[in-house]
Formats: C-alpha cells, sequence, structure tokens
C-alpha cells in the first residue's frame, strides 16, 4: 500500500510538471531585415533562419562535432573539390510536400546567383570560388568547388534548403518551426512545422514546443525585467552586472557556458598611409614594444573590474571555447611592468622623471579610439591607461560614434590604437582568412598590404594557404597552431580577455544546454521543452 | 521667494567654492585607482564609496563639479559674446546683413544639436589631452548655442535703434561703431544677462547627455555629465543609493540656477 502510494504521488508530482507543448518566449534586439533564409546576415534574421531552416549537415554547439540532418551521409570527394551528400528519404517540407536532391541543387544555384547578393555565398566563394550542384540520383546531390577547401562540410551548417518551385522562402520550410507573424516593434511569431522530420525519444514527434515567441526589445533592463516577472524564458549574452545580481535572485537560472569565441584586443595602427608621424609608425612597427605595452596591461584586472571576474585572459585569437582550434600551449602574458620596462630599453626607450621617451627624446603618447556606448570597452580603456602611464605612456582614450570609428579604421586610417572586439560565429580558422592574410580588408593593423610587410607576416600569409588548402586536419591544426604562436610572439593584436557566455535559462525550460557557441541557447531547440508550472508558481 | 533666491545662491557659492578647493578638500586624486576597493560602499576611507575601477566617488564628484561649473558658464559667456555681436549687427545695420543672420539663426535653431556635437566631436583631432577635450567639448556647446539668444538681442536692437536717445546720437555724428559699444550694449546687458543664465543650465545638460552617452569629457577627468553615465543601470540604484549623488547635485544646481535667473531683476 505504502509503495503504491508512493508511486502515485510521484505520478501527480510528473503530471504538474509534465512536459507540454506551450511558448517559449525571448527577446531579440530588433525587427529581422528578412525572412529569407540565404539573405539573413544580422542577429535576428539569423536567428529565424536557424529556428525555422532545415540543414544537410549541423555542427552540434556541445560537442563541436558535424551530424547529419537533411543529409543522411556525406562523402568529400576530389582532394575536397566535391562533396557528395546522400539525403535523408520521407522528409516533407511544412506545407505538406516532399523534399528531394532538386531542392538542394535549386538552392545551391539561388545562393550563388550573383544577383542575391547572398552574404552565405561569400563565404562559399572565398572557400572555393566557383560553386555548382547537381542532383545524383533518386537522393544524391553533389555540390562541386572550383579550389580545394579544408573542412567544407562545416561551409552548410548554415544553408537553410528551400523548395524548387517557385515559393517565398518563409512558406515551406524544413526546420522544426515555420513563420507564422510579425508585428513590426512588437513580436515575431513562429508555430510548431507539423511535418518536421525529427523524431525523440519513444517515436515522439519534434519539436516539443508548439511555438516561439521572439519579442523585440532593445532594452536589456526591460528584457531582465521582464524575465525576472516570468514573463520571457531566456536571456542570452546577460551583462556582467545583471548576471551577477540574478545569480544572488535567482542562483538555479543562471548559467555561465564559459568562455566564448569573441574576444577584446587592440591594436596600433602599422598602414604607412596613416597621418601621422614617422617616429611613432617607428614605435608601432616594433614588436618589442607591442610585447611591452602587452606585458604591461594587467589583464587579470580587466577581467575583475570590467567582467566582474566573468572572462578569461586572452593569449590569440582563439578561446578555449573552440575546442578544435585552440592552442593549448598558449598563456596570455604575464603582467609584469619590469619585463615591459625591460623590453622598451631594449628597444631604445628610456623612462626620464614619469614619462617615456624614445631615442630621439620624443614623450611616448598615443590615441586610443573605441567605440562609445560601452561600459566594459570605456573601463577597459581607462584600466589600459592606468597600467601604462605607471611604465610613462600616456594614453589619450577616445570614445567614438561608431560610424566614425568604422570610417577611421577601415577607410581614412586616422588612428594610432584602437580597442574593439570581435564576435566570432564561425570555430573554422577559414572563416578568418580576411583578418590574418596580409592582403586582407581586415588586416586590421595594416589592411590591404600588396605584399607581406614584415617576415612573420609572409609567414602567416603561407600557413593560412596551407590550412586552407589541405585536406589534412592534423596539417591544418598544425599551421593554425603556429599562426597563434606567431601572434603570440609578434602581438600585432594585443589579445586581452575572451569574456564569458552569460546567461539565464527558466527553471520551467527543459534540456536547454547552453554552449560557448552561437547560438548559445537553442542550438537544440528541437529537443527543447517547457514544464507546466505548479499551480500559483510564477517563473 | 526672497528666502529661496538667497538660499540658491548660497548653495552655488558653496558648491563652487568646495569644487574650487576640490584639491585641498577631496581625500584622493580623482583618477587614482584603488582597484582592491572597487564598488566599496560609503565608509570612513570612502565617504560616497567607490566605482567600478575602485575611484573615490567624493573626490571625483567634487572634480566633476569644478570642470562643470567652470567651463558651462564660461561656454554660456563665450555663446552670450557670439550671440551679442551676430544680434546687435543685424539689429542694427539691418539689409542683407540682417537677412543672413536671421537665416544662419534659423539654421542653428533647426539642426539637431546633439548630432552637430557628436559629428563635430568626432572630426577633432584624437591625440589630445583629456584638460583640451573637455575645452573642445564646452567650445563646441558654444559654437552651437548662440543662436536663441541672437534672435533676441536681434529683435531688441531692431526696437532700439528707433529709440529717442539712439536718433539724438546719430544726429550728433555719433558713428556705428560706437553707437553699438557704449549706447546700445549697456541698454542690453538685462536681455545678455537673461541668456547667460539660461544657457548655464542648458549647457550643463547637455554635457550631460553627451556624457550619458560615452562621448563627454573623457576619462579620467569627471564631469557631472560622465559621471551620470553609472545610473544608466537603474537596478543597481536600489543596491547602491549613493550612485544618485551626482544627479542630485545637478538638480539641485541647475534648480539653483533657475531661482536665481528668476530673480535676476532682484539682482542686478
Amino acid at each position: 500500500m505504502g509503495i503504491a502510494r508512493t508511486a502515485f504521488l510521484l505520478a501527480g508530482a510528473m503530471g504538474a510538471y509534465a512536459q507540454s507543448g506551450g511558448e517559449l518566449r525571448f527577446c531579440v534586439r530588433a525587427d529581422p531585415k528578412t525572412l529569407d533564409p540565404l539573405l539573413a546576415e544580422e542577429e535576428v534574421s539569423e536567428t529565424i533562419r536557424y529556428l525555422t531552416g532545415g540543414v544537410l549537415i549541423r555542427l552540434n554547439r556541445q560537442t563541436q562535432r558535424l551530424e547529419p540532418e537533411l543529409a543522411a551521409s556525406w562523402k568529400v570527394a576530389n582532394n575536397a573539390r566535391q562533396i557528395d551528400f546522400e539525403l535523408r528519404r520521407n522528409v516533407h517540407f511544412s506545407d505538406g510536400a516532399p523534399f528531394g536532391p532538386a531542392d538542394v541543387v535549386a538552392t545551391i544555384r539561388r545562393m550563388m546567383s550573383p544577383g542575391l547578393q547572398s552574404g552565405i555565398a561569400d563565404s562559399f566563394r572565398s572557400a572555393g570560388g566557383e560553386v555548382t550542384a547537381r542532383a545524383n540520383g533518386a537522393n544524391g546531390v553533389s555540390v562541386f568547388f572550383s579550389t580545394p577547401v579544408a573542412g567544407l562540410e562545416l561551409l552548410f551548417d548554415q544553408v537553410a534548403i528551400s523548395p524548387a518551385r517557385p515559393a517565398p522562402p518563409e512558406s515551406a520550410v524544413l526546420g522544426p518551426f515555420q513563420f507564422a507573424e510579425h508585428k513590426s516593434g512588437q513580436y515575431v511569431l513562429l508555430k510548431r512545422n507539423l511535418n518536421y522530420w525529427k523524431t525523440g525519444a519513444g517515436g515522439k514527434r519534434l519539436p516539443n514546443l508548439d511555438s516561439i515567441r521572439l519579442d523585440i526589445q532593445a532594452n536589456r533592463e526591460i528584457e531582465l525585467l521582464r524575465y525576472r516577472r516570468g514573463e520571457l524564458h531566456l536571456v542570452d549574452k546577460m551583462e556582467p552586472e545583471a548576471f551577477e545580481r540574478l545569480s544572488k535572485e535567482a542562483p538555479a537560472s543562471v548559467r555561465n557556458a564559459g568562455p566564448s569565441l569573441d574576444a577584446e584586443f587592440l591594436w596600433f595602427n602599422q598602414s604607412p598611409d596613416a597621418e601621422f608621424p614617422a617616429y611613432k609608425k617607428r614605435w608601432f612597427q616594433s614588436g618589442l614594444f607591442r610585447r611591452a605595452v602587452s606585458a604591461a596591461i594587467n589583464r587579470d584586472d580587466v577581467i575583475r573590474l570590467a567582467y566582474r571576474g566573468y572572462a578569461h585572459g586572452a593569449a590569440g585569437p582563439v578561446s578555449a571555447a573552440n575546442k578544435l582550434w585552440f592552442n593549448a600551449r598558449l598563456s596570455p602574458p604575464r603582467f609584469d611592468p619590469q619585463v615591459a620596462l625591460k623590453l622598451l630599453q631594449q628597444d631604445g626607450f628610456r623612462l626620464e622623471g614619469n614619462s617615456l621617451r624614445d631615442r630621439e627624446g620624443n614623450a611616448v603618447e598615443w590615441s586610443l579610439i573605441t567605440n562609445a556606448g560601452s561600459k566594459p570597452r570605456a573601463q577597459i580603456g581607462t584600466i589600459v591607461q592606468e597600467d601604462l602611464r605607471k611604465i610613462g605612456i600616456r594614453v589619450n582614450f577616445l570614445p567614438l560614434e561608431f560610424q566614425s570609428l568604422i570610417e577611421r579604421i577601415t577607410r581614412t586610417q586616422q588612428y594610432e590604437a584602437c580597442l574593439l572586439g570581435l564576435t566570432n560565429l564561425d570555430i573554422d580558422p577559414n572563416s578568418q582568412m580576411n583578418v590574418w592574410m596580409s592582403s586582407g580588408t581586415h588586416h586590421a593593423w595594416n589592411p590591404g598590404e600588396s605584399k607581406p610587410a614584415t617576415a612573420w607576416e609572409a609567414q602567416i600569409d603561407q600557413l593560412m594557404e596551407l590550412q586552407h588548402t589541405s585536406v589534412d586536419q592534423a596539417a591544418r591544426k598544425r599551421a593554425f597552431d603556429r599562426i597563434q604562436e606567431i601572434v603570440s610572439e609578434e602581438q600585432p593584436i594585443i589579445y586581452l580577455v575572451h569574456p564569458d557566455v552569460l546567461v539565464a535559462v527558466s527553471p520551467s525550460v527543459r534540456d536547454a544546454l547552453p554552449s560557448p557557441l552561437p547560438p548559445h541557447l537553442y542550438w537544440n531547440i528541437e529537443n527543447v521543452s517547457l514544464a507546466a508550472p505548479a499551480p500559483g508558481r510564477k517563473d | 521667494m526672497k528666502l529661496l533666491r538667497k538660499l540658491a545662491v548660497g548653495f552655488l557659492v558653496l558648491v563652487a567654492g568646495l569644487s574650487l578647493a576640490a584639491g585641498f578638500v577631496a581625500p584622493y586624486d580623482y583618477a587614482r585607482q584603488f582597484r582592491d576597493h572597487s564598488n566599496a560602499p560609503p565608509s570612513h576611507a570612502f565617504p560616497l564609496g567607490t566605482d567600478d575601477l575602485g575611484r573615490d566617488r567624493l573626490s571625483r564628484l567634487l572634480a566633476g563639479s569644478r570642470i562643470s561649473l567652470l567651463c558651462a558658464p564660461a561656454a554660456a559667456m563665450a555663446a552670450t559674446a557670439i550671440a551679442a555681436a551676430i544680434g546687435m549687427a543685424a539689429g542694427y545695420f539691418g539689409g542683407w546683413l540682417d537677412e543672413t543672420a536671421t537665416v544662419l539663426t534659423d539654421l542653428f535653431l533647426s539642426l539637431p544639436w546633439l548630432f552637430v556635437l557628436l559629428t563635430l566631436r568626432a572630426l577633432l583631432p584624437l591625440n589630445i589631452t583629456p584638460w583640451a577635450s573637455t575645452a573642445a567639448t564646452f567650445l563646441l556647446l558654444a559654437a552651437v548655442g548662440w543662436a536663441s539668444g541672437a534672435r533676441v538681442v536681434r529683435a531688441s536692437v531692431a526696437e532700439m535703434r528707433f529709440a529717442g536717445s539712439i536718433l539724438h546720437a546719430r544726429a550728433c555724428g555719433c558713428s556705428g561703431a560706437r553707437l553699438l559699444c557704449f549706447h546700445l550694449l549697456p541698454n542690453l546687458r538685462p536681455v545678455l544677462s537673461a541668456q547667460f543664465w539660461i544657457l548655464v543650465p542648458v549647457f550643463l545638460l547637455t554635457e550631460a547627455n553627451l556624457g550619458l552617452l560615452g562621448l563627454g569629457i573623457t576619462e579620467p577627468v569627471p564631469s557631472l555629465g560622465n559621471l551620470l553615465a553609472d545610473l544608466q543601470n537603474y537596478q543597481r540604484i536600489q543596491e547602491a543609493p549613493w550612485m544618485l549623488t551626482p544627479a542630485l547635485l545637478l538638480f539641485l544646481i541647475v534648480a539653483s540656477l533657475h531661482f536665481v535667473v528668476s530673480g535676476r531683476d532682484t539682482w542686478e
């Protein structure tokens, strides 16, 4: 009798928290600019693409391994110039029409057509030049690249397949949800795709949720307030201060997913076209000078004061979140003002009173710009300013309006040093070709070099080419490890920290597994479910 | 009301005195970072607590008040001088000069100040000291803030030029420059004084707005504007209400200036 009663009570309790459909709610910052998955470039459109689009291959954000989705299997052939997909059978679009090779071919063709100007196509073009697709039997598709492309499978993680027949891209999708409604400035509503192919435990059709409502809210404080009132289930990319406050109130609902792929860094302008005195160019082109500046910055204080402890010191462009490409042999430069002064002395600088002077007697003073409105960046700038003052360097720190900043660092080159961050969405170094190749337009310290300005830049160019074309994963890893080591030795970009991914997940959300890789919170959305709240309880 | 005015003047004198003596009164240098005591609550060592970087809030408030209270009136003075020059020339000489001045005034009045300031601020050289940046910020405020004053001055001068005393002076052969400097300008004193006192709180608040956007006076120099930037996170105020002190001080300064302006006839 005792056992029977216990079982009954347990069943009752399970009933109170039983998995239900329900509506998951979270905020996005703005209206989506497009619902066409091939044109999605900004965060909100990409969110909708991820939630509604079906892809051939998906990167598991937890294991960082590629998993089959619409493609049951794939094979890279012809020295990484070709990939052959075997498509999953009995898959249907959300409108009930069957999915087949023609849809994949049409999607690739449409994506690559110059008239569409798809950002995703740019990553395909930069990886492998001309890209074509051909159906290969009843369930096969082959995609051809004009040059060998290392890690080409990963490119398909962002290509949502649309139907070959003429139809608005949002009307027939293969992902777990489909677009239902958009009220400008208010919300985007996504409804469950009843024809979604994936099944869960016990053959239950996925996704578990009935709908997702993306509330449009730019104000992070209001977003947090609504979360605390139980109106939202998820909060992504929280500010450290808000995270700390919420962790005191509801420790069970906050999660630190660890260091992100993003990095905060500063660099000196080494462009020959820069309009500042030649002696400053000599400072900035000196590896000893850059290493000295790097050693004089207290990264631990940056982490503690600007990020309240929710960041990790950065040794280079790749954080520990990127399991495949992180170089574990590197560690962040140790804070040591004495080492910094020694390096500067080796380079001909001398300390006169409180002022550092170069060989010619010029006082070492430079301006550091950043974008206005970012509190952590403003604090990092002030910390850098104070740390460098202690070794006699005067830094004039100046936050600028964003457009003006971008104009200076990309076009006019009218700046001396810049403090900025980079949001990384991709784990593969191929996405960073434009940054590390000396001819790259995003080669921050000296964009678009006609030929490598230094021997170490020439070496980086060779290694980037090697990792870009090699099909041997181990060789690619060795090449990119060496690139990270050169960057760490030469410090063309002085990496400071990798901020942590801080999120809030309502206790009523089941199976959300926050990941340091974007999208941090809903990468496994088809498995996420909501527990029915107990009577009278508000999450 | 008389008592309120006296209180307001007393308060402004007290704040001005304290902030001018900030170097002696402030417990620490405003830029000194006590990194092991960041976000400390008020204590004997830090009477108003410390900020995120461990800087003493009281020292920063005193230094920030000094900068705002010196620079805002200086900028208001400059803007009033520009307004007087343009308004007097337009009102007295009339014709194409008046038309040009009117167009220029209308243009400046219709400009979105904040965006103009952001643009001008971005065009300034980068390698300037924080003090030069402070001076530049307030000079920019003066450069764009003269228009409403010029319109009032122009209207007053246009009315005065036909006054009996002015006509008499002209009939006696008094030159235009002499008329403007020795006959019209003294009569404009109440108008210019009012314009000056109106502009002081306007400039204080504009600098505060720029500070909130992170574009005002640059670190590590404090001003009432950049001290207010901390208040963007309003939920934090509940935990640390002492953070409101700069806002309270700004409110009291602006309110006091209002009482001084409304009672200016009494003082003149």
